[in-house]
C-alpha cells in the first residue's frame, strides 16, 4: 500500500506492506539509523519518534499506521553541525556514554518539554522512565535535560 | 580564533557524544548495504541431548533462502573459545544449551529468515539436565563435555600460609555461605555484525565487538582460514560490559560469507536470542570461614567457592580466578586457603562481565566483615579501616602492593561524609512500618590480564596532509570513552585542540594490534602507548621542522595549537605544512607499551595458566542508605556515596560516568536483577521479565575521586571500569542487615526475601 507522511520536514511517499514496522522503514529504507532498536517488544525505548510531536515506540508501530502523520526523528531534531539543545546539553553534561540509548532518551525528553518546559528532576524521572540507559545510572541524563536552558 | 588544547585534567565533553546525540554515529547494527543477505541461527531449545539430526530439506526449498548450514559444511576446527576451545560454531553431535546452534540460515530478507528457521526440523535425544552445580559435581552425572572426563572445567586453589592452622588459633571463627545469581550485561545494542567475502579472498566484518584483533584468530582457528586473510572493523558499540569478548556472531557470520562470496551478510540478534545465547555473570556459591582475634585483626581465610560456567568455558577458570585472588577482600589476611571449581552445566554460557569473578566474591567477604564488625561489638567502618591493604602490604595472594592503594583514604571520606557522620538521627526518622539501614562497603579489583600474558598496546598516530593528527585505536570503545581519551592524551602531549585530533575506531588492517577493551585495561595499556607514540611525533615534528626552518638546533622548538615555533625566534611553521612537506612514512609514529606484571613468583596458583596475579588494583569505598518497607518488603535506595580510588583522573566527566554506570548496574545486581533459569530454560526472555534500572529506581550516585598516583600508568591512572560494580552488592546487603537485623547471604534481594526475613524475625521486631 501507498503512505504519505512528513519526515523531519520532507513529504515522503512509499510503497509498504501491511507487516512492515515503522522502525524498520526509518531504518533500512529511508536511511535514518539514528532511530535505534533496543529490544522489539517495546520494553526500552531506544526507537521513539515524535509522531505529530508525540514520542512513540516505532517498533511497536506499523509502516502503514504512519499514513497521514508529521514525523520527526533524532535526526530531525538537529545535527552535529546544528544541534538542537537537547542534544548539545546531552553531549555536554556527559550524558552519552554507549550512545545507543540516547537517541530515544532525546526523543522522549523533547515531547516532555513540549508539554512542559520547565519540568522538575522527578518529572523527568517520570518522563523517561520508558528508556532504558544500561551506561548512565541516569543522573547525567536527568542533568541533560532539567538544565537543557543553561549554558 | 582561540585555542584550547584538548588537554588532561579538565571534565571535556567525550568527542563522539555529540554524533550520538544526533543520531549520526554509525553502530554496526547501522549498517545496511545494498543486496545484502540476513543470516540467524537455528537454537536447540533443548538444554542437553544428542543431535541425532538436523532437517534443513524444507527451509532449503523455501525462496529466497540462499543456504541452510550445518556441522558438516564448517571447515576447520568448528571449536570457538578465548583460551579453551570448546564451543561449537555449529553443533553436530551434542547440545549443551538452549541456546546452542544446530542450523545456520542466510534468506533474502528477515521475514524469510524467520520462516525458514522455523522449517529447520531437530531431532534431539534428551539428556539428563545438570541445573546447577550440584547436579553437574554429582558422581552419576553425564558429561557435558566428554573427552573432559570431568565436568569440572578448572579447580584451583590459593594458598598462603597455614589457613586451617590459623583459624584454630582464633579468637573468632565465623562461618556463612554466600550466593549470587546470574546476570545479564543488557547492554542496549544486541550482538550483531555484517561479513563479506571479497574478490581477493579477504574476509571483511564489521562487528560490535569487544576483541577485534582477537575476533580473527578465533575465527581462523574455527573456520580454517589464515587469520590475515580476516579483517575486522569495530565501529563505537552500543554497550558492551564484557558480553561482546569472545564469539558471538563473527564466526556465524564468517561461515555464511564464505559460502556466499560477494555477498554481505547482516546478523543481529534480538533480545531475546540475545539472552539466551549470550553472555552473563557465572552465578556463585561461596562458603567461608574467617577467623579474627578479639582486637579485630583478621588472621585466615578458608573458602571454598563454586562458580557455574554453563554450557562452555568461555574465560570460566580466568574469571574464577580473579575472584579466588580477591577472595579475601583488600584486607591485610596473613593466612588463606581459597579453593574453587568452575563447573559446566546446561545452563546459559557464562562468560566476562564488569566485575569479572569479583562481584561474586565481593558480597562474601564484605558479608563475613559485617558479621565480624557485629560479633566483636566494633563500628564496621573502623574495623575495615584497621584492616585495609596499604602500600607495601602483601594481599591475600601473597602478592606484594607495590602500586598505589587509596582504599584507606576511600574509607575516611565515606566516614567524614555527612551520609555516614549522621546515619543515626537518619535511622530514627523512618517513617511509620519502614525502616531505615546504612551499609558500606570496601572493593577493589585488579586490572589487566596478569601474568602469563602480555597485556600490551601498539599506539598509532599520523600527522595528516592538512595538519590534524589521527589516532589509530587498537581497543574497542564500548561506551567507556576511551576513544575520546585518547584524544584528549594526544591534545595533552601535542598540545592540539579538539579539532585537530581524530579517533579511527579499530580496525585489523589499519591499527595495530592491542588487544581486547576489558580488564580495566583499555586506557591505561593503549594510552601508555600513545604517550610514547605522542613523544616520537613531537620528536620528529621539531627535528623536521628545525630542516624547514633552517635552524641548526632543535632545541627551542615546541607544538603549539596548529603549529611547530621555534622559540628563540618566534618563527612559526603550520602543521598543515609540515604534514604537505612529509611523506606518508615520515608522518607516521608507532609505539607500544606492556603493562607491567608481579615480579613475585607466589609458591600457589600453580593450576592457572595464566592471567595470576595481578599487580594494579583500583579500590574503593562504598555507602548506601536504604528504606524499608514492613508491608510490601519493597527497599527503596536513598543515598549511594561511592570513593574511588582510580590513580589520576584525566577526566572527571568520564570518571565520574564510570563509578555512576557501574553503580547502577551493580544496584540493580543487588535488589532486581537475577537471570532466571528453570531446569536450564531461561525464563526471563525479555526486559519485562528481566527488569534492569530505570530512570525512576535509584537515587543519583554521589561519586567521589580519590586521587593517588599511580606511576606506572598514564599521567598517574588506573583503570576504573570494574571497581564501581563491586561495591553496590555487599553495601546493600550491609544496609539491609542493618534495618532489618537479619543477615543476608543472598541476592537479588526481592521484597518477598525481606518479607520472609521480617517474618520469621517478627519477635524481636
Amino acid at each position: 500500500m501507498i503512505i504519505r507522511f512528513c519526515i523531519n520536514g520532507r513529504d515522503t511517499e512509499l510503497d509498504v506492506r501491511g507487516d512492515e514496522r515503522a522502525v524498520d522503514i526509518l531504518r533500512e529504507r529511508l536511511g535514518l539509523t539514528g532511530t535505534k532498536e533496543g529490544c522489539g517488544t517495546g520494553e526500552c525505548g531506544a526507537c521513539a519518534i515524535l509522531v505529530d510531536g508525540r514520542a512513540r515506540l516505532s517498533c511497536l508501530t506499523l509502516a502503514a499506521q504512519l499514513d497521514g502523520r508529521d514525523l520527526t526523528t533524532i535526526e530531525g531534531l538537529g545535527s552535529p553541525e546544528a544541534p538542537h539543545p537537547l542534544q548539545q546539553s546531552f553531549a555536554e553534561r556527559g550524558a552519552v556514554q554507549c550512545g545507543f540509548c540516547t537517541p530515544g532518551m532525546v526523543v522522549a525528553a523533547a515531547d516532555l518539554l513540549a508539554r512542559d518546559p520547565h519540568p522538575g528532576r522527578e518529572a523527568i524521572r517520570e518522563a523517561l522512565s520508558g528508556n532504558l540507559c544500561r551506561c548512565t545510572g541516569y543522573s547525567r541524563i536527568l542533568d541533560a535535560v532539567h538544565k537543557v536552558d543553561e549554558r | 580564533m582561540q585555542h584550547e588544547p584538548y588537554d588532561i585534567g579538565p571534565a571535556r565533553p567525550r568527542l563522539d557524544a555529540l554524533a550520538k546525540a544526533c543520531g549520526a554515529e554509525l553502530f554496526s547494527a547501522d549498517s545496511y548495504p545494498p543486496g545484502l543477505l540476513w543470516a540467524g541461527a537455528r537454537r536447540c531449545g533443548v538444554p542437553h541431548g544428542i543431535l541425532r539430526g538436523v532437517d534443513a530439506a524444507a527451509a532449503r526449498a523455501l525462496p529466497g533462502v540462499h543456504a541452510v548450514l550445518t556441522r558438516e559444511d564448517v571447515p576447520g576446527s568448528n571449536r570457538q573459545g578465548i583460551v579453551h576451545k570448546d564451543m561449537p560454531v555449529l553443533c553436530g553431535t551434542r547440545v549443551r544449551h538452549c541456546g546452542d546452534p544446530v542450523a545456520l540460515v542466510v534468506a533474502e530478507s528477515r521475514d524469510i529468515l524467520r520462516q525458514a528457521l522455523a522449517l529447520v526440523r531437530v531431532d534431539i535425544e534428551p539428556l539428563p539436565v545438570l541445573a546447577d552445580i550440584d547436579a553437574a559435581l554429582a558422581p552419576d552425572a553425564p558429561l557435558i563435555h566428554e573427552a573432559d572426563g570431568s565436568n569440572v572445567l578448572l579447580a584451583a586453589e590459593i594458598r598462603k600460609g597455614d589457613a586451617e592452622e590459623a583459624l584454630a588459633q582464633c579468637d573468632v571463627v565465623l562461618e556463612e555461605t554466600f550466593f549470587t545469581p546470574s546476570q545479564a550485561h543488557a547492554f542496549l545494542e544486541t550482538e550483531n555484525g555484517l561479513a563479506c567475502l571479497d574478490e581477493d579472498g579477504v574476509l571483511h566484518l564489521t562487528v560490535s565487538t569487544q576483541a577485534p584483533f582477537r575476533d580473527r584468530f578465533e575465527i581462523g582457528h574455527a573456520l580454517g582460514l589464515a587469520p590475515w586473510k580476516i579483517r575486522v572493523h569495530s565501529p563505537f558499540l552500543g554497550g558492551g560490559f564484557g558480553g561482546k569478548d569472545g564469539a558471538t556472531v563473527q564466526c556465524l557470520l564468517a561461515l555464511a560469507a564464505l559460502r556466499l562470496p560477494g555477498r554481505t551478510i547482516k546478523m543481529w540478534w534480538d533480545r531475546e536470542e540475545s539472552f539466551l545465547a549470550g553472555y552473563k555473570r557465572h552465578a556463585a556459591r561461596m562458603h567461608y570461614r574467617l577467623g579474627a582475634m578479639h582486637d579485630g585483626t583478621l588472621k585466615s581465610v578458608v573458602c571454598r567457592l563454586w562458580y557455574d560456567s554453563g554450557a562452555y568455558a568461555h574465560l570460566g577458570g580466568e574469571i574464577m580466578e580473579l575472584g579466588m585472588e580477591h577472595a579475601a577482600g583488600p584486607y591485610r589476611v596473613e593466612h588463606m586457603d581459597c579453593r574453587g571449581l568452575c563447573v559446566y552445566t546446561n545452563n546459559p554460557v557464562a562468560g566476562a562481565f564488569r566485575g569479572f569473578g569479583v562481584a561474586q566474591v565481593s558480597l562474601a567477604f564484605e558479608g563475613m566483615m559485617d558479621r565480624l564488625a557485629g560479633r566483636l561489638g566494633r563500628d564496621p567502618l573502623d574495623l575495615r579501616r584497621q584492616n585495609a591493604l596499604r602500600r607495601g602490604d602483601r594481599n591475600c595472594a601473597g602478592v606484594t602492593l607495590t602500586s598505589s592503594v587509596g582504599l584507606d583514604e576511600c574509607l575516611r571520606r565515606v566516614r567524614d561524609h555527612e551520609l555516614w557522620t549522621t546515619r543515626h538521627t537518619w535511622k530514627k526518622a523512618a517513617p511509620p512500618f519502614t525502616r531505615r539501614g546504612v551499609g558500606i562497603a570496601a572493593v577493589f579489583n585488579g586490572m589487566g590480564y596478569g601474568r602469563g600474558l602480555a597485556d600490551n598496546a601498539i599506539a598509532k598516530i599520523e600527522l595528516t596532509p592538512d595538519g590534524r593528527f589521527v589516532i589509530y585505536s587498537g581497543v574497542p570503545d564500548m561506551g567507556q570513552g576511551n576513544a575520546s581519551t585518547f584524544a584528549q592524551i594526544a591534545g595533552e602531549m601535542l598540545c592540539q585542540d579538539a579539532g585537530r585530533l581524530e579517533v579511527v575506531q579499530p580496525d585489523t588492517e589499519r591499527a595495530h594490534p592491542s588487544g581486547s577493551a576489558s580488564a580495566g585495561r583499555t586506557t591505561y595499556t593503549f594510552g601508555q602507548a600513545l604517550i610514547k607514540a605522542c613523544e616520537l611525533m613531537t620528536a620528529k615534528l621539531v627535528r623536521r621542522a628545525a630542516l624547514a626552518l633552517m635552524i641548526d638546533e632543535p632545541g627551542g622548538i615546541t607544538l603549539v595549537p596548529g603549529a611547530v615555533r621555534h622559540l628563540p625566534t618566534g618563527k612559526e611553521l603550520p602543521l598543515a605544512a609540515m604534514g604537505a612537506m612529509l611523506p606518508r612514512d615520515d608522518r607516521v609514529c608507532v609505539a607500544e607499551y606492556l603493562m607491567p606484571v608481579s615480579r613475585e613468583v607466589p609458591d600457589t596458583g600453580r593450576d592457572f595458566p595464566l592471567g595470576f596475579p595481578h599487580l594494579i588494583f583500583p579500590f574503593a569505598a562504598h555507602l548506601v542508605r536504604v528504606e524499608v518497607d514492613e508491608l510490601t518488603g519493597l527497599v527503596r535506595v536513598c543515598d549511594y556515596l561511592a570513593a574511588t580510588d582510580g590513580g589520576r583522573v584525566l577526566n572527571p566527566q568520564n570518571f565520574h560516568q564510570q563509578i555512576e554506570g557501574a553503580v547502577a548496574q551493580g544496584l540493580g545486581f543487588a535488589l532486581m536483577e537475577g537471570f532466571g533459569t528453570e531446569n536450564a530454560r531461561i525464563t526471563t526472555p525479555d526486559l519485562s521479565t528481566y527488569l534492569i534500572p530505570t530512570s525512576l529506581d535509584f537515587p543519583d550516585t554521589q561519586s567521589v575521586a580519590v586521587e593517588t598516583l599511580e606511576h606506572s600508568g598514564p599521567f598517574g591512572m588506573k583503570g576504573v571500569g570494574e571497581v564501581g560494580l563491586n561495591g553496590p552488592l555487599p553495601a546493600v546487603a550491609s544496609a539491609l542487615s542493618d534495618a532489618l537485623g537479619a543477615r543476608i547471604d543472598r541476592a537479588p534481594v526481592t521484597p518477598a526475601m525481606i518479607l520472609e526475613l521480617l517474618a520469621s524475625r517478627g519477635a524481636q521486631a
